[in-house]
């Protein structure tokens, strides 16, 4: 296999995602599988091919930076899992 | 009245014949009558459409301008933002979420007049071929109930194909609207990348995405698309250029027309019965006067893996937002702020949208990215290039929408390979950013739907439409609905 489970645990740190036992148990051979099928890239020839990131190709698009009505504080805030005053609250972040 | 099309329905709206209020009446009533059966919405919102049906009736009535979709009803995929309306994405980490504003083209069909009747169901975050990876309920195909409708648009599809809405928005990221149109025996449009605004459609992966839409025939949809595309300056990537009245010249056939086909769309696992239906329709397009012509697309067969390494690595990026601090799930445990990341994510997200947050971030971690990512990018190009060349060519590309008719439920759930599969001939125009279309060309022996797709060079939908236009006008495959 391509990957070990000690790889998919890593991948899922890196995603800060948890996964359970089961879940790594089938996801590392699943993952291997497509990382395997993905390989065949590895064959095609792209000396001297540019990277396409996005079919417009355009690049930055600016406009002017003037002041405009944005979200109200009530409305940003309406969807918060844990709202305190006009804050979001969150678990301490230094101890 | 209900299995009308919505250019007819404008019709009785603008005799007379039938008030706003009424016809939205029998829309709600047939998503009561036929929901049990198929399971397209997620959510009804039954008295907002009647009180924007009858503010439209109003409007009528004192003789005030109305927009282009007065009184039609459109049912909108959960992954579009409805201001003060849940949109879940038929996701979990979603469940209790209801934005504070509308997406770009819920805006346009409100300034449409349009009805805006239900939010429907999807694959969890528009991931997945089959509508099967929702949080929440499995939707059916009306045309076998023991089928899967296609997705990750399939709520959308079903919602017109059993008539519950004339017209619905879906989004395609890799075949999401085709696919099940072609499925669900309808019409579905995927506009070139960057005709339409995607400010407020939930993202999935940025360069790849778009809004499309379903109809019973290619009219409806010109209708549609006239409604939603143009530039909007929360997308920078929603470009400048005018929007045609694409119902102006729909009419009229393209002559003389070159027909591209490309050897590489009838490889193997392409169903018999859908090879069939697609060279018939291909023989008419011919009896028309069209050139059938030969051209190659020689990268096809690496799409799928430029695709899932492309899409997953955006995903991974667009889907860490999800983090349990300013919207969405957060989980009840946690150690600590990382902890409550994992955890939250671990819980809020399905089995696919795991899978492919894990091969996007694998696919752009460290001593990975330039073997995945950015080979996937310079095969990208060479996708482009095939099309590109082809179109220097001929003036459309046809071939099968979907390699085989609605496939069973369950069949490819344990398989996330074979599912990507399905998608082997409409990603190709995401990754090049063209637009394509899938229209009803036939039905199986066992009365399954198959359409036929037609590509065309970027911001070609004028064209494209009068193509798929001509095939409609000679044959009636667009105007069976199922049987429930």
């Amino acid at each position: 296999m391509s990957l070990t489970a000690d790889e998919v645990r890593w991948v899922a740190h890196l995603a800060r995602l948890e996964l359970s036992d089961d879940e790594l148990a089938t996801l590392t051979p699943q993952l291997s599988a497509i990382v395997d099928y993905v390989k065949q890239l590895q064959q095609v020839n792209t000396d001297g091919v540019e990277p396409l990131a996005h079919a417009l190709e355009m690049n930055n698009v600016f406009r002017a930076d003037e002041p405009a009505p944005s979200l109200p504080v009530d409305a940003a805030l309406a969807n918060a899992p844990d709202r305190r005053g006009d804050f979001y609250a969150v678990p301490a972040v230094l101890e | 009245m209900i299995e009308r099309t919505a250019a007819e329905l404008l019709g009785f709206l603008s005799r007379g014949e039938i008030s706003a209020e009424d016809l939205t009446g029998r829309f709600l009533q047939a998503i009561r009558d036929r929901e049990p059966r198929v399971r397209a919405f997620l959510h009804v919102n039954e008295v907002g459409a009647l009180q924007q049906a009858r503010a439209v009736d109003h409007k009528r009535r004192h003789g005030e301008a109305l927009g282009p979709l007065a009184g039609i009803p459109v049912a909108v995929k959960d992954v579009l933002c409805t201001q003060g309306q849940p949109t879940t994405c038929a996701s979990k980490i979603l469940q209790n979420f209801v934005p504070p504003y509308d997406a770009h083209v819920i805006t346009r069909l409100r300034l449409a007049d349009a009805v805006l009747i239900g939010k429907t169901n999807m694959d969890e975050f528009a991931m997945g071929s089959s509508t099967e990876n929702s949080a929440f309920q499995t939707t059916r195909n009306p045309w076998g109930v023991e089928r899967i409708p296609g997705g990750s648009s399939g709520g959308s599809a079903v919602a017109v194909a059993v008539c519950q809405a004339p017209l619905a928005l879906g989004t395609d990221t890799g075949g999401s609207v085709r696919q099940p149109a072609s499925l669900c025996g309808i019409a579905g449009l995927k506009p070139t990348y960057g005709r339409v605004s995607r400010f407020g459609l939930v993202a999935f992966g940025s360069s790849l995405d778009q809004v499309g839409g379903f109809a019973h025939d290619v009219a409806d949809l010109a209708l549609l698309l006239e409604v939603i595309a143009g530039h909007d300056s929360r997308d920078s990537t929603s470009v400048q250029k005018p929007v045609p009245a694409y119902r102006q010249t729909l009419n009229q056939p393209v002559r003389p027309l070159t027909v591209g086909v490309a050897r590489e769309y009838f490889g193997a696992g392409l169903d018999p019965e859908v090879e069939r239906a697609v060279a018939t329709a291909l023989k008419l397009y011919e009896d028309l006067g069209a050139t059938v012509k030969e051209v190659s697309l020689p990268t096809t067969p690496h799409a799928i893996a430029v695709y899932y390494l492309v899409a997953t690595a955006e995903a991974s990026s667009n889907l860490a937002r999800y983090d349990g601090v300013h919207f969405g799930h957060r989980s009840k445990k946690h150690k600590d702020l990382i902890d409550m990341y994992c955890r939250s994510r671990g819980e809020g997200f399905g089995k696919e949208v795991k899978r492919r947050i894990m091969l996007g971030t694998y696919a752009l971690s460290s001593g990975y990215k330039d073997a995945y990512y950015l080979k996937a990018l310079k095969v990208r190009r060479l996708i482009r290039d095939d099309f590109d060349r082809a179109f220097a060519q001929c003036d459309v590309v046809m071939g099968p929408t979907s390699p085989t008719p609605a496939f069973k439920i369950g069949e490819r759930t344990e398989d996330p390979l074979a599912m990507y599969l399905s998608d082997i001939y409409t990603i190709s125009a995401n990754l090049a950013g063209i637009p394509g279309i899938s229209i009803p060309c036939g039905f199986t022996r066992d009365g399954l739907p198959i359409g036929l797709q037609i590509q065309a060079p970027p911001f070609e939908e004028k064209k494209l439409l009068r193509v798929a236009r001509m095939f409609e006008q000679e044959t009636d495959w667009h105007t069976r609905r199922p049987k429930l």
